[in-house]
């Protein structure tokens, strides 16, 4: 058959064949087994043309609400945030997305510095030492960040406050699972951790505490006073970070974190159903090498040349093989030249105008929902989002918001059992006041 | 491009300068410092760069300079499959109805974006022939873990908690071992035998009751096919073992042998090799895992199912080894492989395989009397030869493979498998024409001349690249991971 990604002519075949020495393409596979070889034809779809199956997946996606033609006030961990139109000219620079792991720095120096002004960027943000070159996400990041904690302490047990992400503290179950770690959650108080259980939950057995900054209810904890308090027994202090929010918020370097992680969708990377994110890490230099991924490292050559290798790789995977301690090879390295582009883009003054919009509109929204009646949860810090108490489930209230273009927040009953017809808006600075109003307006309507 | 040092982005930054653009507030001004308390609100500024839009555009631009991709040049990189990486992927994963769509939006909004989910699970049980599909994994490695957590929890759920041994032949890849240890097993190492394949005496003699699972790649990473893959499928499944197949080299047995009839209960593939994810620069992959009914019970959460037309989540699999991943898995990535796969259809994907296998073996044969090839079968995707008579004349394979680039090709995966001394790893992938793979030929034969005649030319290389080798001891030895301004250094 011909095929425009397959470019061997009858002539090349025959060929090449005649170079091997044999007579049929059939006689390569005659290492397989009569038994497991298969004879028939796949049973999938037949192949279709370009057109006719742009035309077939277009208008598969035009089944779906997205975020475009749906005004969204759905965060919850992934968020429709400004992407400057650069960010997919840059990486669709097919020279980039087409490379694999720069292996050779020689013909990678494109990849491996764009790597190198990423970690620096991360640093920047969290005001960490070190950063790697990405993970899967945020959630796989924290996941790896307990684990690397328990490893480094030689501790079992992670505490992990109620007020991540539920998704998040699933994947984190599911990692210390794998090497026999105990993961307790600490419960939340007012939408924050509960400081008290911290401090009865928290032993000298304690690897780590895992916060997130700001958390899953918007709030921003009290990070320096759960540093000091995990400390003092000896854990790590591990924080899932928006680095969004960073533009404003003290970065956790600053507050004790030894390790913050979070992931960087809301820098240039779309929610894309969520997935490909981008995951972060960073740490001290202490623990600079005990940490998972690949780093990219300064260098120069034979005539003096600056130039950028993969370095410190004797923590890695394919090294270490059976004593590894993180097995991550493949990252997310699109989406970190993608979040840096944006960070590129917002730079200095952009990151810090971006956060404090999202907290304007923030405070706006909220004003906004107490003014109609609507209990507002929580008294504390807002960074994006807001819990708002319903009358009717939020499933119900969600639908009717559909129909007037809106895409309403996160049903928080369905992870949090106490905190039915509670909804999660975020409010990013992509929202206008016109679609705040309606959305406040539309909801007192259905709540009369 | 040219051989000074390229800036960094930090260096062509000038206060005052931005390339954002951001609406008017267009709600009341807030003042942060009474919102906050004074030791939540940052201090300083990130030192992020100040640049103009097209500042950015020209710095990235003169990096992708710097940067060899398959669409630059060929690039044989062993192991990984860098094939073409269509553009219909890349448009179709753009459109804004997969693009925008929020993980967490109600189902009835999402009906779309399931359906692919769904189809692309039924292909690829069909193209593995495994019973059920998780999309969840993000990567190969990812995928690996998964599926032994789903091993170890099926054994655990038996009873049998004492199977703590992986076994895992010399040759596989690195992060076999790794992944069983992240899920909590011991790993066993099976030697191969002189024909490059599992030496099933030493692996009779190392599973037992505490087997949990044999890894294992197939073709191997030698680029050979496993012939007594039913045999050893008995070996562990005997001893009450489960097998997992290691899906990267799945380019090499498409339509022709599936996992699933070899004997398998578990699979990975990576989507971002096999069905052209893109690579990406080093990521995102997706790493879906393939099981048989069996170890269906075990799969993350959630489980997508479709009942009359209607495509949901189920979250309540009590037996399930929990989350492996927020949301469902590497979507932007998988919908391009699916992508894929539509475009190939049946007839396609079968002669993606005929063409990649007849590229290396006709690679193998014409190199076969220049370099020595440890293994003389016919081979699969790829093939692996040995630098060992050009390191008796003081060339190493490093050096042939940095010689390789002043001809503009990526060099072959190098020094893997572990089971060859100075390995040389080319998979050449079916997307080369026969003009590509002859020029790669052809200085590949001058380059083990050139060992030969004039060595200090190899041995020197590359010539023509932007940058020499590089420092990779100082790199290590004393870690500049970020950039600090000079004023900052001095400071420190």
């Amino acid at each position: 058959m011909k095929h425009r990604y397959i470019p061997m002519t009858e002539t090349d075949r025959e060929e090449m064949l005649s170079a091997i020495g044999i007579a049929t393409v059939d006689e390569l596979f005659e290492d397989i087994p009569e038994k497991v070889r298969f004879k028939g034809e796949l049973n999938i779809k037949p192949a279709k043309a370009e057109s006719a199956l742009t035309k077939e997946l277009a208008q598969l996606a035009a089944k779906n609400a997205d975020a475009r033609t749906y005004a969204s006030f759905l965060g919850a961990g992934v968020y429709d945030h400004y992407k400057p139109i650069i960010v997919d000219h840059v990486i669709s620079r097919s020279e980039f997305y087409t490379a694999y792991t720069p292996y050779q720095p020689e013909i990678s120096q494109g990849e491996l510095q764009a790597i190198f002004e990423f970690q620096t960027m991360i640093c920047e943000l969290t005001g960490m030492d070190i950063a790697n070159s990405s993970m899967y996400d945020g959630g796989t990041s924290l996941a790896e960040a307990g684990t690397m904690a328990a490893g480094h302490t030689r501790r079992k047990k992670i505490l992990v406050s109620e007020t991540v992400h539920p998704e998040a503290r699933d994947v984190v179950t599911s990692y210390a699972a794998g090497q026999f770690i105990d993961v307790v959650t600490i419960p939340h108080k007012d939408g924050v951790t509960d400081l008290a259980l911290l401090e009865e939950l928290l032993d000298d057995k304690t690897a780590a505490v895992l916060v997130q900054y700001p958390n899953f209810f918007g709030q921003v904890e009290d990070i320096q006073k759960i540093g000091d308090i995990t400390h003092e027994k000896g854990g790590l202090l591990v924080v899932s970070a928006n680095p969004l929010a960073l533009g404003v918020l003290t970065p956790p370097g600053k507050l004790g974190a030894d390790i913050t992680v979070g992931d960087a969708q809301p820098f240039g990377i779309s929610e894309q159903f969520g997935g490909p994110h981008c995951g972060y890490f960073a740490t001290t230099k202490k623990l600079m090498r005990k940490m998972p991924g690949r780093l990219v490292g300064e260098t120069t050559d034979s005539e003096g040349r600056r130039g950028y290798v993969l370095t410190l790789q004797a923590r890695e995977q394919h090294i270490r093989r059976d004593k590894a301690t993180s097995n991550i090879c493949s990252n997310q390295a699109l989406n970190a030249l993608a979040a840096s582009v944006a960070m590129t883009a917002l730079g200095k003054a952009g990151t810090k105008e971006i956060a404090y919009q999202n907290i304007a509109k923030t405070a706006y929204a909220k004003s906004a929902f107490e003014k109609a009646g609507f209990e507002v949860k929580y008294g504390g810090h807002h960074f994006n989002e807001i819990v708002v108490v319903l009358k009717k489930p939020v499933k119900e209230v969600n639908a009717k918001l559909l129909e007037k273009g809106i895409i309403g927040g996160y049903d928080l009953g369905l992870t949090y059992p106490e905190l039915s017809n509670h909804v999660l808006i975020a409010v990013t600075e992509q929202r206008t006041k016109e679609e705040i109003d309606a959305l406040v307006q539309e909801m007192e309507a259905l709540h009369a | 491009m040219h051989k000074d040092n390229q800036p960094l982005i930090f260096e062509i930054t000038k206060a005052g300068r931005i390339g954002y653009s951001l609406p008017e507030l267009d709600v009341p001004e807030i003042d942060l410092s009474s919102h906050f308390p004074e030791g939540l609100l940052r201090k300083e500024s990130p030192e992020l760069p100040e640049v103009s839009e097209l500042d950015i555009m020209r710095h990235y631009t003169a990096l992708s300079n710097r940067n060899h991709g398959v669409d630059t040049g060929f690039y044989p990189l062993g192991s990984c499959t860098m094939k073409y990486n269509p553009k219909i992927n890349e448009a179709v994963a753009r459109f804004p109805g997969f693009a925008n769509i929020h993980p967490l939006q109600d189902e009835s909004t999402v009906q779309g974006a399931m359906e692919m989910m769904f189809d692309l699970q039924e292909h690829l049980e069909e193209i593995t022939g495994m019973d059920e599909v998780t999309l969840q994994p993000a990567a190969g490695a990812h995928g690996e873990w998964t599926a032994l957590m789903m091993i170890r929890a099926f054994h655990e759920a038996n009873g049998e908690s004492h199977r703590t041994k992986v076994l895992v032949p010399d040759s596989a890849h690195g992060t076999n071992p790794a992944s069983a240890t992240v899920a909590g097993f011991d790993t066993v190492t099976v030697k191969s035998n002189e024909f490059g394949l599992v030496d099933i005496d030493d692996l009779k003699s190392k599973v037992g009751s505490d087997t949990a699972a044999l890894m294992l790649t197939n073709p191997n990473t030698l680029g050979l096919f496993e012939e007594d893959i039913l045999q050893m499928a008995e070996i562990v499944h005997g001893v009450g073992g489960k097998l997992y197949y290691d899906g990267a080299n799945l380019n090499a047995v498409m339509a022709k042998a599936r996992p699933g009839d070899m004997g398998f209960d578990a699979v990975h593939l990576n989507l971002h090799k096999t069905f052209t994810g893109p690579h990406g620069g080093g990521g995102p992959g997706s790493g879906p895992v393939g099981v048989t009914k069996e170890l269906a019970p075990f799969l993350p959460k959630p489980i997508l199912i479709k009942e009359n037309d209607r495509y949901t989540f189920q979250y309540d699999v009590p037996q399930s080894i929990g989350r492996v991943k927020p949301f469902y898995g590497n979507f932007g990535i998988y919908l391009r492989a699916y992508t894929y796969i539509r475009s190939m259809g049946p007839d396609g994907l079968k002669a993606v395989t005929e063409n990649a296998v007849l590229n290396a073996n006709y690679m193998m044969r014409r190199l076969e009397p220049y370099f020595d090839l440890p293994y003389t079968q016919h081979c699969k995707h790829e093939f692996v030869l040995s630098g060992r008579r050009q390191k008796k004349l003081g060339v190493r394979t490093l050096d042939m493979a940095k010689r390789l680039l002043d001809f503009g090709f990526h060099p072959p995966t190098i020094y893997f498998p572990l089971n060859v001394e100075e390995a040389i790893m080319i998979e050449p992938t079916e997307t080369e024409s026969k003009e590509t793979l002859d020029s790669f030929i052809d200085t590949m034969i001058q380059i083990a001349k050139e060992a030969e005649e004039n060595p200090e030319i190899v041995q020197e290389a590359p010539h023509t690249t932007v940058i020499n080798r590089l420092d990779e001891t100082k790199a290590a030895r004393q870690p500049v991971l970020r950039y600090t301004k000079e004023e900052e250094l001095v400071k420190a």
